[in-house]
C-alpha cells in the first residue's frame, strides 16, 4: 500500500463515507478536516541551554548515586553540582549578551518555552541562589563528628525510622544523603522553565518538576527529623491540593480559548480571534470560564509566592524543613513562582486587568499586614523569617499590581536583592547551636552581639536589609516596588505598604536589641565556626546586600532593560 | 450526549475530591482526595478537548497521569515515613509546630 493509499484513508472522502455516524455531532465537524502532515517539532537547543544542562546533571547526578562509591559521592556530586550550576549561568550570560534579552527575545521549543528579558533575568537569578545554595547544603562543619564522619544538615538515612537502631547504624556507618544534590539540581531546573512558560502545559509541569523534589528535601534533616517530617507531609499535601487547583484552572482556561499557548488565549481574552466556529460559540469566550479559570490558575501561584490567604503552611514548612533547604525554597522558589505569575498577569491576562487588579489589591494589602503583624508574636527565628518572606511577598505583588513596564523591572530588581539577603540570613541561622542542633528560639539569641559579635553584625545587615533601610538592598528594592505601585495607580497600596513596612521594622529592630543589648545567658548557644562554603553563602549575600545598597543603578538599569515580556 | 454534561461531572467531582481533602483526617485518604481532583481535571480537559476538536487537552491529560504518578512516588514515601515514626497517619496528630 502506497503512502498517498494509506493518507487517503484520513481525507475527507474517507469521512464522508461516514457521514451518517458523524452527521448528529456538529461539534464534531471542527475536527473533520484532514489531518496534516505531522512535523517532527523543531527544538532550538542554544535557547533552551540553561535548562538543559541543570536537567541533564541532574540526571547525571542520578548515576552517580547508583555507580560512584558511597566514600567519594560527596565530592563528585558537589562539583557536578557547581558546575552545571556555574555553566548554566554563563550560558544565560551567553544568550543575554546576544541580546535575546531585549531585541532578539522570542518564543522556543514550539511555543512553549520564552527566551526574553525577564526570563533570563529570573533564570540568572536563579541560578546564583541556586549555587549559594548549594554551598550551603555542603556545609560539614557545623555538627560535631560523628564516629570520625563529618556530617551534613541532612539525615544520614531518610528511610530509617528517627531514633531507631537502624538509624544509629546509618549514622555509625557515616552515611550520607547525597542524593540532596541532584534533588537540588531538578528543583532548580523546575524553577528555570516557571518563569519562562509560554503556555499553561509547560506552566504546570514545571511547577511539579520544581515542587517535587522540595517536598522530598524538606523531610530530610538530620536533627528534629519529626518536625521535618511532619513539614513535609504538610508541603505535600497543600502543595499538591494548590497544584489540582492550577490544574483545573488550566483545564477551564483551555475550555474558554480552545488552546493553551499564551498569545493564543490573550488573543481570545482580547477578542481579536475573527472566526470563532459557531460550534464553540457555547464555550468559546464564555466569561465565566475565564474568570473562574484565572482565579484557580492565580490561586495556585499565590499559594507557591506563599501570598495570604495561601500562606498557611510557610510558617510550618519553614521551620521544619533543614535551614539550608528553608533558604533555598525562601529565595528560588519565590523568583520562580513570581516569574511565573508576572508572565500570566502581563502576557495572558493584561485585557482582563480591570477583574484582576481589585482581587490582587486585596490580597497584596492583607499579605502584607498580615505577614508584618503576625511576624511580632512569633519567638521563633526561623518561622520570625517565614512571616517575613510572607510580608515580602505582599511589597513584591504591589510592584505587580503596577502593570507598567516599571512594575516588572522593579519586581525582577526586588527578587535579585531579596533572594541573597533570605539565604545569607538562613546561612546564619545554622551557625548558632546548642546541643540540640540549631538554637531557633529567640530567647537563646539574646546577647549573641557580645559573645560573637561578627556574626551578629552579620545578621543585622541582613535583619536592616529585610526592613528596608537606606544603604541596604532592602531599600533600593523597597523604593522601586513602591515607586512603580504609586506610578501605576495604586497609591493608597504604597500607604499600606509603608506603614507595614514600618510595623515589620519594629521586630527586626527587636531582634538586633536582644542581640546587642542584652546580657547573654550562661548556658546560651555556642557560634559554630564553618568552612569556607558557608562563608562564601554569607559573603556573597553580605556583599549583594551592600552592592545593591549603595549603587543600585547599574542592576536597576540591567532590570530595566529586561523588563519587556516577549509575546 | 451532550459533552457539557461531563464537565458538570468534572466539576463535581473536583468539589467532592476539595470537600475530602478539607473534612478527612487520614493523610492518605486526603490524598487520595487530590488524586481525585487530578482526575476530575483531567475529563473536564478531554471533555473540552472533544468540544474544541483538538488534541491539546487529551495531550495535557496524558502528563497529568505520568505528574499524578510521580506525586504518589514522593508522596507515598513521605507519608510513610510519617507513619512508621508516629504509627499514625493522621494530620491532626502531626502538629508539632502549632503556636
Amino acid at each position: 500500500m502506497s503512502a498517498t493509499a494509506v493518507h487517503s484513508l484520513w481525507t475527507t472522502d474517507g469521512l464522508s463515507a461516514s457521514d451518517g455516524l458523524w452527521a448528529h455531532g456538529g461539534l464534531w465537524a471542527a475536527a473533520a478536516e484532514p489531518v496534516a502532515k505531522i512535523d517532527s517539532p523543531q527544538i532550538e537547543y542554544s535557547l533552551i541551554a540553561p535548562t538543559l544542562i541543570v536537567i541533564g546533571a541532574a540526571v547525571l547526578g542520578i548515576l552517580v548515586e547508583a555507580f560512584v562509591p558511597r566514600r567519594s559521592r560527596y565530592y563528585v556530586q558537589l562539583f557536578l553540582s557547581v558546575v552545571a550550576l556555574v555553566s548554566a549561568f554563563a550560558a544565560v550570560v551567553a544568550l543575554a549578551a546576544d541580546g535575546r534579552g531585549t531585541t532578539e527575545s522570542g518564543i522556543a521549543a514550539m511555543g512553549a518555552l520564552a527566551v526574553d528579558g525577564p526570563a533570563l533575568f529570573l533564570q540568572g537569578t536563579i541560578l546564583l541562589a541556586g549555587l549559594v545554595s548549594v554551598f550551603t547544603f555542603a556545609e560539614r562543619r557545623l555538627d560535631p563528628e560523628a564516629h570520625g564522619n563529618r556530617v551534613d544538615s541532612f539525615a544520614a538515612q531518610a528511610a530509617s525510622v528517627p531514633g531507631s537502631e537502624s538509624e544509629q547504624a546509618a549514622v555509625k556507618a557515616g552515611f550520607t544523603t547525597t542524593e540532596v544534590f541532584p534533588l537540588a539540581l531538578f528543583a532548580i531546573g523546575g524553577m528555570l522553565v516557571f518563569p519562562a512558560a509560554n503556555d499553561l502545559l509547560t506552566l504546570f509541569i514545571a511547577l511539579e518538576v520544581f515542587s517535587l523534589p522540595l517536598y522530598l528535601l524538606c523531610a530530610l534533616a538530620r536533627r528534629k527529623r519529626l518536625m521535618s517530617q511532619e513539614a513535609a507531609v504538610k508541603y505535600f499535601l497543600l502543595g499538591a491540593f494548590s497544584s489540582a487547583f492550577l490544574l483545573f484552572g488550566i483545564a477551564l482556561l483551555y475550555g474558554y480559548a480552545g488552546t493553551v499557548s499564551y498569545a493564543g488565549i490573550a488573543d481570545v481574552v482580547d477578542g481579536t480571534v475573527q472566526n470563532v466556529t459557531p460550534a464553540l460559540a457555547g464555550t468559546m469566550g464564555n466569561d465565566a470560564l475565564l474568570l473562574v479559570g484565572a482565579a484557580l490558575i492565580l490561586m495556585g501561584l499565590l499559594f507557591k509566592v506563599g501570598a495570604v490567604p495561601f500562606h498557611m503552611w510557610t510558617p510550618d514548612v519553614y521551620q521544619g524543613a533543614p535551614t539550608p533547604v528553608t533558604g533555598f525554597m525562601a529565595a528560588a522558589t519565590k523568583v520562580a513562582a513570581f516569574g511565573a505569575l508576572l508572565r500570566l498577569l502581563y502576557v495572558v491576562l493584561p485585557g482582563l486587568r480591570w477583574d484582576w487588579r481589585p482581587v490582587m489589591w486585596g490580597v497584596a494589602i492583607v499579605t502584607m499586614l498580615l505577614g508584618a503583624i503576625v511576624a511580632i508574636t512569633q519567638t521563633d527565628i526561623k518561622r520570625l523569617l517565614a512571616y517575613s518572606s510572607i510580608a515580602h511577598a505582599g511589597f513584591i505583588l504591589a510592584g505587580v499590581i503596577a502593570t507598567t513596564p516599571d512594575g516588572i523591572s522593579s519586581v525582577l530588581f526586588y527578587l535579585l536583592a531579596y533572594s541573597f539577603v533570605t539565604i545569607g540570613a538562613f546561612a546564619v541561622v545554622t551557625l548558632v547551636r546548642d546541643a540540640g542542633g540549631e538554637a531557633t528560639h529567640l530567647s537563646k539569641w539574646a546577647g549573641l552581639g557580645r559573645r560573637s559579635p561578627l556574626v551578629a553584625a552579620v545578621f543585622a545587615v541582613f535583619l536592616l536589609a529585610f526592613a528596608g533601610i537606606p544603604l541596604t538592598s532592602g531599600f533600593a528594592g523597597k523604593f522601586a516596588v513602591f515607586k512603580a505601585a504609586a506610578e501605576g495607580g495604586a497609591g493608597a497600596l504604597v500607604v499600606v505598604g509603608v506603614i507595614s513596612s514600618a510595623i515589620a521594622a519594629f521586630f527586626y529592630i527587636r531582634v538586633i536589641v536582644l542581640m546587642f543589648f542584652s546580657e547573654p545567658k550562661p548556658e546560651g548557644p555556642t557560634v559554630a565556626v564553618p568552612s569556607p562554603l558557608t562563608m562564601t553563602a554569607i559573603g556573597v549575600g553580605v556583599a549583594v546586600t551592600l552592592v545593591l545598597g549603595l549603587a543600585p543603578q547599574y542592576f536597576l538599569d540591567l532590570a530595566n532593560q529586561a523588563g519587556v515580556f516577549v509575546r | 450526549m451532550n459533552p457539557v454534561n461531563y464537565l458538570y461531572l468534572a466539576s463535581l467531582l473536583f468539589a467532592i475530591g476539595a470537600t475530602g481533602v478539607l473534612i478527612r483526617r487520614n493523610a492518605i485518604v486526603v490524598f487520595m482526595c487530590i488524586e481525585l481532583m487530578l482526575n476530575a481535571c483531567n475529563l473536564a480537559l478531554v471533555a473540552f478537548s472533544r468540544m474544541h476538536g483538538n488534541l491539546d487537552g487529551q495531550i495535557i491529560a496524558f502528563f497529568t497521569m505520568v505528574v499524578a504518578a510521580a506525586e504518589v512516588v514522593v508522596g507515598l514515601a513521605i507519608i510513610v515515613s510519617l507513619f512508621r515514626s508516629r504509627h499514625s497517619a493522621s494530620v491532626d496528630d502531626a502538629s508539632l509546630m502549632k503556636l
